[in-house]
């Protein structure tokens, strides 16, 4: 634990200052009912559009409600739905990953196949299929952005996988009779743990953006669910006045993305071990 | 010879192999509906006659290999279909919004690529300076942007306050060259801002992976000059991860059109795309999506050639 | 080609480089650390100096200051280094840039990787002294292929149009001495060049070597681990240890009267320690290998028809070197690669051939230990985990009685109780060595394969553990399977031996049977190639007929005939090439190689 706390210690200020920010951010979804003034769906005022002022201190939106509480509540909404297809994406990718690294053979050739196949499809427009298909219900936009995503877990899951695999010491496990399930939760997992975690940091990144612009297009998550993609959606006419209520839903997307972005950046830094002498 | 002939081939072939699986996951994507799709799609207007009428238009009541072929017959010779809102032949919509979102990708390409393999060499041969350290600060934040917010912040500078572009592009075969690529400059800007940031991280990456090669370290034992060796040393090893750094940016690019077309309201392939996805214009909608997924596909395998064949293993083997 | 040395003593009385007070600190994780701590070094024109010394003992860098360079991570922060009047460490980059490849040039350990892969060889000769200004391109190429001629380097018109990838170990490694050559410097810096090389390969190089230094009067650095190689090769000896000076003299001197206790370590580590064979009063045998064929997927036979009786109580000897396919011999004992033909019995039973077919029982008789410590130990796991797995998954063992086994192990290992909290990377390699044969014992194994562990251990680590596996034998009565390349090493702990040469056995039998007249062809050559720790050694091997023939020669995996057809001074033609050679028997009992003349012809053969 003690070791722990003295790397994060040790992290330069930018991770430091992305830690700070990612914390803050959970703690706003998390206690969002305690902190926000109003409700997420509250019609506060009759009057759209209204200035900032100090009962409303983003103004309202276009339909009367207080711009900062939605504000607050997408965090909630759209940090939650992120962090779970990343989960998702995550536990399908990684566990196929490590288990095609493990057996190799044919197994390992058709899941990578599969895996190819899926991947040759840019996500936006597989997404964009789906969703005209089935419609945008949110079980649908897990799915397809969980497959999706899995296939890059997959395959960097993998790769780490295989550069543990060839180990002598797998092959001692092995030789000794081991399962296959204690090889690779014993032997390979704690070895790949350090890149793919960097990896769920990129991946949640991905996964926010990709859901945010999917929910500009309006093709994400549905009003009047507080959501900060469809916020900027709902606001952008603003803009042609010079108004920069569109962009705070916006930044406070690409602030929290860039604060996963420093984090992650450090951890692969440490983990590549490079030897920086100038 | 022969055996690199072989595996280009067999390259080629798994391209073309996958093209037709996505073709299939396209056309009968929709066979997974749960329900009907015709009456998913009319909702409150299927009646049993609307019903009927849109199973024969959209080719529901062929057996599905039919359906299948007649489709896959129709994408090669040009005739894509009809548009379920509009009663349009599909290949006219398509064509023109093609060459509007290529001429938008190309001109972002062509501006991108120079730049961030220029910045992303040079940060990589300074390493930890000042100049690759804010780099590193300016494309982490950029990449971490949605590219909507970029292309609201360019909107509202450069539009809205300076008033030297318009915020709207849009464009049509009748303007000169130079008033289309005006109008077409800050979606542009969007598009480059974005692939410049990822393009030169990962040209950064590799390029210093390839300075700490043994090679490397022996030429300067040998006296070479840095430049002589960053560009007859380094350069040649570098071709193959470079060109798959831009392709995969390129195959990128064919995504971060979509968006920007949304909001600089651009008569692109993109913006079709999504008014169709919104109208549930199912036949549109497989027609782009294939065309995307081409493109997408196309580019990835012209990568992977182009790193098999700068591999002298692959060319003169044991 | 060896001429006589040239007489340099009055020439020139000023050294060629000198080196004062040399101070190197290399960066590490916790911190900067010296690396080079007060080295004083004094080269005069066409002399060679060996450095030499473990792993960690600064040698490399010390080599590579000698340009003025130093390595990614380290730094040279005090000291002086004058070349020929020039000194580098105030000089720019421009003027060592200048002096390097040009007048001081350098060889690297592994060919391989200091060749570009994407240039032609003969390009990256040429670069030297054309981008140096000293010669024309077409002049610069006409000297290369002058030299591979003299070098004797096959196809020397063409082979420099080849790529790296193309051209096999010992010919990469000498088109890189020509090529560190080819702007005639005054000093070349050799950086273990050998050290990566078959015994048989090695000696062309050593060859190649020698006649470039002494040829053209060149002054060399050779820096090196192995004693025996480098007392071919220098005048004087520098031994180093941790980054300072243990001791330097002429060679002849360090060889017969070394001043420090550790030069005599060293001298002791790499001196041949001939074990008397134990005497067994019942022979059991524990390990059959019956005609085994074997390959990887749709390749040719790695193996053909292999045949060892392994006895309780002994150790079995595996000699090979690249391409003899030992190594897939232990793979097809443990089961990981299974049998084309034939099979392997275990205490009279059969052994299924796939190693998920077989029982727990039969995976915990065999236990082997590998060569890399670093990659055979799981980092994340601690020694009590390492070694504590295989008695609660073999023995059942729990709790206090786990942990006092293992407690018990770690003192068999000669390692303290305290290890037992350790991890992996907190241990030194002779000591993660000792974690995997405690992790053997733990198994409480009947037979132990050895592959090549001690081939990546310093010498006198390496001979602490081959002593250890030696104890343990005794006390515990275990065998050994010992996999090696190095004649030495099975010298000192082999009962009996087996030659493999290019998937076949060229000779098996009792140690000292292996070991004397008559030999194998291939033995012969084995043998020959092993450099003795003298002066002279190398000059006399390479007179010898039998390394005329077979050095700079491929090992050529054969369907029929024998495989050593082409390197062999006794073949006879067509015969050998055609027909399978027959298993011959000599004098000693259960000593046998396959050979188409008969023994008495072979021993004839070795007198002359």
């Amino acid at each position: 634990m003690n070791n722990f706390f003295k790397i994060l210690l040790s992290a330069p200020f930018s991770a430091k200052v992305g830690m700070i920010i990612i914390t803050f951010y959970l703690v706003v979804a998390i206690f969002a009912p305690l902190i926000a003034p109003y409700g997420e769906y509250y019609l506060a005022t009759p009057i759209a559009y209204e200035v900032w002022s100090s009962d409303y201190w983003l103004g309202t939106d276009n339909l009367g409600r207080d711009m900062l509480s939605r504000l607050i509540y997408g965090a909630r909404n759209t940090l939650g739905l992120a962090l779970t297809i990343t989960i998702l994406a995550f536990l399908l990718g990684g566990i196929l990953g490590m288990t095609a690294a493990a057996l190799g053979g044919w197994v390992d050739q058709l899941l990578s196949r599969v895996n190819d196949v899926f991947m040759a499809i840019p996500s936006l427009i597989f997404a964009l299929l789906i969703l005209s298909i089935f419609g945008t219900s949110i079980p649908y936009l897990i799915g397809t952005i969980v497959i999706l995503d899995a296939t890059r877990v997959f395959r960097i899951a993998r790769a780490t996988a295989m550069n543990v695999a060839v180990m002598d010491y797998v092959e001692v496990a092995r030789l000794r009779g081991e399962k296959l399930g204690w090889v690779i939760r014993r032997e390979i997992l704690p070895n790949i743990a350090a890149p793919l975690l960097a990896e769920f940091g990129l991946r949640f990144c991905f996964v926010f953006l990709f859901l945010s612009a999917l929910s500009f297009l309006g093709l994400g998550i549905q009003p009047p669910t507080a959501d900060w993609g469809s916020m900027v959606r709902e606001s952008s006419t603003l803009i042609a006045y010079g108004d920069i209520t569109p962009l705070i839903p916006a930044a406070a997307i690409a602030v929290l993305t860039v604060a996963v972005n420093f984090v992650v950046d450090w951890m692969l830094h440490r983990s590549s071990g490079l030897k920086d002498v100038s | 010879m022969k055996h690199i002939l072989k595996i280009v081939a067999q390259r080629i072939a798994l391209g073309f192999l996958t093209l037709f699986a996505i073709s299939l996951i396209i056309t009968f994507g929709v066979e997974l509906l749960p329900g009907d799709l015709a009456q998913a799609i009319l909702g409150q207007a299927a009646t049993p006659d609307a019903v009927r009428v849109f199973r024969i238009e959209l080719g529901l009541d062929k057996p599905a290999y039919l359906r299948y072929l007649d489709w896959l017959g129709g994408m090669a010779t040009g005739d894509m279909g009809v548009s379920l809102s509009n009663k349009r032949q599909i290949s006219e919509l398509v064509g023109i919004r093609l060459s509007n979102t290529l001429f938008l990708g190309g001109f972002a390409a062509l501006v991108a690529i120079p730049l961030a393999l220029a910045l992303g060499i040079l940060a990589a041969l300074y390493r930890n300076s000042l100049f690759d350290r804010s780099i590193n600060l300016v494309t982490v934040t950029s990449i971490s942007f949605p590219e909507f917010f970029i292309a609201y912040v360019l909107i509202l500078f450069f539009a809205v306050k300076l008033g030297w572009f318009p915020g709207i592009s849009n464009i049509s075969t009748e303007l000169s060259l130079g008033d289309k690529l005006y109008r077409t400059l800050l979606p542009a800007a969007t598009l480059t801002l974005v692939c410049v940031a990822h393009m030169m991280r990962m040209t950064r990456a590799s390029i210093i992976n390839l300075l700490s090669s043994p090679y490397i370290e022996m030429a300067r034992l040998k006296g070479i000059k840095p430049m002589r060796i960053i560009l007859r040393h380094a350069l040649p090893n570098a071709l193959a991860p470079i060109v798959n750094v831009i392709a995969l940016n390129l195959a990128y690019l064919v995504v971060g059109v979509v968006i920007v077309e949304v909001v600089f309201v651009y008569p692109g392939l993109g913006q079709l795309l999504v008014d169709s996805v919104s109208k549930r214009d199912v036949p549109v909608v497989q027609a782009c999506s294939m065309i995307f997924a081409s493109v997408y596909i196309l580019l990835n395998l012209f990568a992977d050639i182009i790193s098999i064949v700068t591999n002298p293993r692959l060319l003169y083997p044991r | 080609m060896l001429v006589d040395r040239k007489d340099n003593s009055g020439s020139e009385s000023e050294p060629l480089l000198q080196m004062k007070g040399l101070r190197i600190e290399g960066l590490s994780e916790s911190g900067w650390q010296e690396i080079v701590c007060g080295i004083n070094l004094e080269l005069k024109r066409g002399e060679i100096l060996g450095l030499i010394g473990e792993s960690g003992a600064g040698k490399s860098t010390i080599g590579l200051a000698a340009m003025g360079y130093a390595r990614d991570g380290c730094r040279i922060f005090e000291g002086e280094i004058i070349f020929d009047g020039i000194e580098l460490r105030s000089a720019s980059e421009s003027q060592k840039r200048q002096l390097r490849g040009t007048r001081i040039a350098y060889v690297a350990q592994s060919a391989a990787a200091a060749f570009n892969p994407a240039h032609r060889l003969l390009d990256q000769y040429v670069e030297g002294p054309v981008a140096h200004g000293m010669l024309s391109l077409e002049r610069a190429k006409e000297k290369g292929r002058a030299l591979y001629r003299s070098l004797d380097l096959p196809d020397p018109d063409n082979i420099g149009e080849r790529w790296p990838h193309q051209v096999s170990g010992g010919q990469l490694q000498r088109m890189m001495v020509a090529m560190a050559m080819s702007c005639e410097p005054d000093l070349i810096i050799f950086d273990e060049p050998t050290t990566a090389l078959d015994v048989t390969t090695q000696i062309e190089v050593l060859k190649t070597i020698k006649e470039i230094v002494v040829d053209r009067n060149v002054a060399a650095i050779y820096v090196t681990h192995d004693l025996a190689v480098v007392a071919q090769m220098a005048d004087h000896l520098m031994v180093l240890r941790h980054g300072k000076l243990v001791e330097v003299n002429s060679t002849g001197q360090i060889l017969k009267s070394p001043q420090q206790e550790y030069t005599r370590n060293l001298l002791g580590a790499r001196s041949r320690d001939e074990k008397t064979p134990t005497q067994i009063p019942n022979p059991q045998t524990l390990l059959s290998i019956d005609s085994v064929t074997a390959g990887y997927g749709k390749g040719p036979d790695i193996l053909q028809d292999i045949s060892i009786l392994v006895e309780r109580g002994q150790t079995v000897a595996v000699v090979g070197e690249s391409g003899s396919g030992k190594s897939t011999l232990a793979r097809v004992i443990t089961g990981l690669l299974p049998t084309r033909s034939g099979g392997v019995s275990f205490q009279g039973e059969l052994l299924p051939a796939a190693l998920n077919q077989r029982q727990k029982q039969q995976l915990q008789k065999v236990q082997m230990i590998y060569q890399l410590p670093d990659v055979a130990l799981n980092p994340r796991q601690r020694v009590r985990d390492v070694i504590g797995r295989p008695l609660s998954f073999y023995l059942g063992l729990k709790g206090k009685e786990k942990e006092s086994r293992i407690k018990e192990l770690l003192r068999q290992i000669e390692l303290p109780e305290n290890f037992i909290d350790r991890f992996p990377d907190e241990l030194s390699g002779g000591e993660k060595q000792r974690i995997c044969i405690a992790r053997a014992l733990a198994a409480e194994p009947e037979l132990i394969i050895c592959d090549e562990v001690t081939s990546a251990l310093d010498s006198i680590v390496a001979k602490a553990i081959l002593n250890l596996l030696q104890r343990l034998q005794n006390e515990l009565g275990l065998t050994y399977l010992f996999i090696s390349h190095d004649l030495d090493t099975v010298a000192s702990i082999a009962d009996q031996v087996v030659v493999l040469y290019a998937g076949r056995i060229a000779e098996q039998g009792p140690k000292s049977a292996v070991f004397q007249p008559p030999f194998h062809p291939y033995t012969r050559l084995l043998l020959s190639s092993v450099p003795e720790m003298r002066q002279g050694w190398l000059e006399e091997t390479l007179s010898s007929r039998e390394t005329q023939a077979g050095i700079a020669r491929e090992v050529k995996i054969t369907e029929k005939g024998c495989p050593f057809v082409e390197r062999c001074p006794v073949s006879i033609e067509d015969t050998c090439a055609h027909a399978r050679p027959p298993i011959q028997t000599t004098a000693s009992s259960g000593h046998t190689f396959a050979c188409q003349h008969s023994a008495k012809v072979l021993l004839e053969e070795s007198e002359q």
